[in-house]
C-alpha cells in the first residue's frame, strides 16, 4: 500500500502486531492489519494460515497473546462463518431477539430497517430453517449489523452458497460497503478477493507476507501473463508456502 | 437474559412433539418404578436370633410334639439369615444397613404357646428411613409369621376341638399334672333328667344335685379357657415390630415423592442439557457470549428456565396425584422450596451435561444414561447388597441430586424427615456442577 494511499483513507480499524499461540504453534505472528472506512478487505491464505484466528481476535472471541487493536469488539460487527440464527424462530423474530440483546433503542425500527436492508421483507414470517442459504446468510449478516457498526467481520461468508446466491450476497456486501461500513472478510475463493476487495491481507503460517491491492499483488508475483488465483500461488510459492 | 429466556419457550413452544415426550416419558418412567418399588429383593438378608434353648424347642400340644425349628426352616427358604448372637448384634446390623430388618425368637417363645392362654410374640427391628424397605420388611416378616400360625392354628384347633368334645362327652383332663375327670353335657343331661323323673317334689337329693353343679362349675372353667385357646388360635405368635431409624411415611406417599422426582429430574435434566447444546449447534453461542450474554447468564437462563419447566410439569403431576391419593396442600410452599431446589439442582446437572456434550444428542443420550441409575441407586435399600457394596452406592447417589431431592419431597409432602439437610446438599450441588459447567463452556464453541 503507498503512503500517499494511506493518508487519503480514514482509518477505522487498526491492528498493531497481533500475536496468537497455541501450545507450540504460533498461530499469529506480530500481525498488523490497517482498514479504511467503506473499505472491502480481503483475509487470504492456506489452510492454518491463521484468518479465522485473526478475525476472532478482532471480534473479540479470543484474546490476543500480544499487540493491540484501536476498536473494542462491542464496536465491531461479527459475522460467523455458518449462520447462527435461531432456525425455530422466524426472521423478524431471530431480528427482535439479537436487537433486544443488543439492547437497541428502537428494536421494531431496527428490525424493519434490516429486513429493508437485506431484502427479506416477504420472508419476515418464514421460518429460517425454510430460508435457502443465501437468505439464511443474508439474516446472519443481518444480525451482524444491528448495532450499525462501522467495522463489520465476515469469516467465509460465501462458504456454501450456490454462484447465483454468492452473486447476491456480494451485492448486498457492497452496498454496504458504498454506504459506508468498512468490510473485513476471510476466504478462500481468490476470485472474490480480485472482484470484491479493495485491499488484501495474505497470512501464511500465522505471519503477514502482503497488504495490499489485488494488482499489486499480482505485480509483486511478478506474472502478469497469469490470472490473479496463479499469481496468488505463485507469490506464496516465491515466499517458500 | 429474559429475552434469551422467551426465545427458548418460544422454541419449545414449537417443537410439540419434543414438549410431549418430555411430560409423557418422566410419567410413564415414574409409574414403572412406583410399580417397580412395590417389590422388594427376593430373598432379603434379615438378622436372626433365635433363644429358645434347644432342650425347649419342642411343644407338646394336646398330646402331639411340634418341633419350632421346623418353622424356622421354612422361614429360612424365603429370606437370607443371618445368625447374631445378641439382640444388640442384631440392632447394629440394622442401624449400619448390613441386614433389612432383624428377626428375634424370644425365649419363653414356646412356653406361652405351650401355655395357650394368648399370643407369643416375636421381636422385629427394621430400618424405615426407607419406606420401600420399611414397608418390605413388614410384609416379609409378617408373612412369615402368618405362615407360622398357620401351621399352629392347626393343632390350637384340635385342642379347641377336643376340649369342646369333652364338654359334649365327658372324660378325663390333666392340667398342670393333676387328672380331673369330666362328667360331659350328655351324662349331666342324663342325670338331670333321671333325677327329675325320679325324684318327687321337694325331695332333695343333694349329691346328685352337687355332681350337676360341679360339672356347671368345671364346664365353665372349660369354656373360661377355650375363650383364650379359641384367641390364640387366631394369631398364636405375634411380631412386636420397632423401627430404629426414620419415620413412618406410607409406602404410597413415598411412591409420590419418587414419581415426582422422576418427573423433576428428567424434564429439568434433558431440557437444560437440550436447549445448551441447542445454542452451540446454532452456533449461536459465541455470537451471544460476545458481549450480549455473559456464559455465566446463559448458564443461569438455561438452568432456570429447565427448572422452572420441570416445576411446572410437577405441580401439574402432584395435582393429578391429589386425584387419588390425600396430600396436605398446607405444605405447598415446602413443596415448591423441595422443587425450586431440586430443580436447580438437576438444572446444573443437565447444563453441566450440555456442555461437555456439546451436541443435543449426545447431551440427550448422557442425559439418559445418568439419568436411570442415578434413580435406581438412590432407591436401593440397605440390606439389599452387601455392606461395603451399599456404602458406595450411597456415596455415589449422595454426588447426584435425585437422592437429596426425594428425601427433600418426601419430607416436604409427607413430613418425613428435616427438610434442612438436603436443601443444604442440593444447594452444594447446584453449585457444583454449575462451577463444572462453567469450566466446560470453555472448551464450547
Amino acid at each position: 500500500m503507498t503512503e500517499a494511499t494511506a493518508t487519503e483513507r480514514t482509518l477505522v480499524l487498526e491492528a498493531h502486531e497481533i500475536s496468537k499461540r497455541f501450545g507450540e504453534r504460533e498461530a499469529l505472528k506480530r500481525v498488523s492489519l490497517e482498514a479504511a472506512r467503506g473499505e472491502l478487505v480481503a483475509i487470504i491464505g492456506p489452510n492454518g494460515a491463521g484468518k479465522t484466528t485473526l478475525l476472532s481476535i478482532l471480534a473479540g472471541i479470543q484474546r490476543a497473546d500480544g499487540g493491540s487493536v484501536s476498536r473494542p469488539p462491542g464496536e465491531i460487527g461479527w459475522v460467523p462463518q455458518q449462520a447462527a440464527v435461531y432456525s425455530k424462530l422466524t426472521v423478524a423474530e431471530n431480528l427482535r431477539l439479537f436487537a433486544r440483546l443488543e439492547k437497541r433503542p428502537d428494536v421494531e425500527e431496527t428490525v424493519e430497517r434490516m429486513l429493508a436492508q437485506t431484502g427479506l421483507e416477504q420472508r419476515r414470517d418464514d421460518p429460517v430453517s425454510q430460508l435457502s442459504g443465501g437468505n439464511k446468510q443474508r439474516v446472519n449478516i443481518a444480525i451482524g449489523l444491528l448495532s450499525a457498526p462501522d467495522v463489520l467481520l465476515l469469516d467465509e461468508p460465501s462458504a456454501a452458497l450456490d454462484p447465483r446466491q454468492r452473486e447476491r450476497l456480494w451485492e448486498f456486501i457492497r452496498e454496504l460497503a458504498a454506504r459506508g461500513t468498512t468490510v473485513i472478510y476471510s476466504t478462500h475463493n481468490v476470485h472474490e478477493v480480485e472482484r470484491h476487495a479493495g485491499q488484501v491481507v495474505v497470512l501464511a503460517d500465522g505471519e503477514l507476507l502482503f497488504a495490499g491491492t489485488p494488482r499489486e499483488l499480482e505485480q509483486i508475483a511478478g506474472a502478469p501473463d497469469l490470472d490473479f488465483e496463479e499469481a496468488f500461488v505463485a507469490f506464496l510459492r516465491q515466499r517458500g508456502h | 437474559m429474559r429475552w434469551l429466556l422467551l426465545k427458548d419457550l418460544q422454541i419449545l413452544r414449537r417443537s410439540p412433539l419434543l414438549v410431549a415426550l418430555l411430560v409423557l416419558y418422566p410419567i410413564v418412567i415414574a409409574v414403572l418404578i412406583g410399580f417397580a418399588i412395590s417389590r422388594g429383593p427376593e430373598k432379603p438378608r434379615v438378622a436372626f436370633l433365635n433363644e429358645v434353648p434347644p432342650s425347649a424347642s419342642v411343644l407338646e400340644l394336646n398330646g402331639q410334639k411340634i418341633d419350632v425349628s421346623q418353622y424356622g426352616k421354612e422361614i429360612f427358604s424365603r429370606i437370607d439369615p443371618v445368625p447374631v448372637q445378641s439382640e444388640q448384634e442384631a440392632i447394629d446390623k440394622v442401624k449400619s444397613g448390613d441386614v433389612l430388618g432383624a428377626l428375634i425368637i424370644p425365649a419363653d417363645l414356646t412356653q406361652k404357646l405351650q401355655a395357650g392362654t394368648g399370643p407369643a410374640n416375636v421381636r422385629v427391628y427394621y430400618n424405615a428411613e426407607d419406606p420401600v424397605k420399611a414397608r418390605f420388611v413388614q410384609d416379609t416378616i409378617k408373612s412369615e409369621v402368618q405362615d407360622a400360625n398357620t401351621a399352629l392354628t392347626k393343632q390350637f384347633t384340635k385342642i379347641a376341638l377336643n376340649y369342646l368334645d369333652l364338654i359334649s362327652k365327658g372324660g378325663n383332663i390333666s392340667i398342670f399334672g393333676k387328672s380331673f375327670s369330666v362328667l360331659g353335657l350328655a351324662k349331666a343331661e342324663a342325670i338331670v333328667n333321671a333325677a327329675q323323673a325320679g325324684l318327687p317334689p321337694n325331695d332333695p337329693l343333694r349329691a346328685q344335685l352337687g355332681q350337676v353343679a360341679n360339672f356347671a362349675r368345671l364346664a365353665r372353667d372349660n369354656l373360661d379357657l377355650s375363650n383364650g385357646v379359641l384367641a390364640a388360635v387366631g394369631t398364636p405368635i405375634r411380631a412386636d415390630a420397632k423401627i430404629i431409624n426414620g419415620g413412618t411415611t406410607p409406602l404410597d406417599a413415598f411412591a409420590v415423592a419418587i414419581a415426582v422426582t422422576v418427573s423433576l429430574m428428567f424434564v429439568t435434566l434433558l431440557l437444560a442439557s437440550g436447549i445448551l447444546a441447542l445454542e452451540r449447534e446454532e452456533n449461536a453461542f459465541l455470537r451471544l457470549v460476545r458481549g450480549l450474554v455473559s456464559r455465566t447468564g446463559l448458564l443461569i437462563e438455561k438452568m432456570g428456565l429447565a427448572a422452572l419447566c420441570a416445576i411446572v410439569v410437577s405441580l401439574v403431576m402432584l395435582a393429578g396425584i391429589a386425584l387419588f391419593v390425600s396430600l396436605e396442600w398446607g405444605r405447598f410452599p415446602l413443596w415448591l422450596v423441595a422443587l425450586v431446589f431440586g430443580g436447580l439442582g438437576f438444572g446444573a446437572l443437565g447444563v453441566a451435561i450440555g456442555g461437555i456434550t456439546r451436541e443435543v444428542r449426545a447431551a440427550s443420550l448422557l442425559a439418559f444414561m445418568l439419568a436411570l441409575p442415578m434413580a435406581f441407586l438412590a432407591l436401593v435399600p440397605s440390606g439389599a447388597v452387601s455392606s461395603g457394596l451399599y456404602n458406595v452406592i450411597k456415596v455415589v447417589s449422595a454426588l447426584f441430586p435425585f437422592k437429596p431431592t426425594l428425601d427433600a419431597l418426601n419430607s416436604a409432602l409427607n413430613r418425613s424427615g428435616s427438610i434442612g439437610l438436603p436443601l443444604l446438599h442440593l444447594a452444594i450441588l447446584t453449585v457444583a456442577f454449575g462451577v463444572i459447567a462453567r469450566l466446560s463452556l470453555r472448551r464450547f464453541a
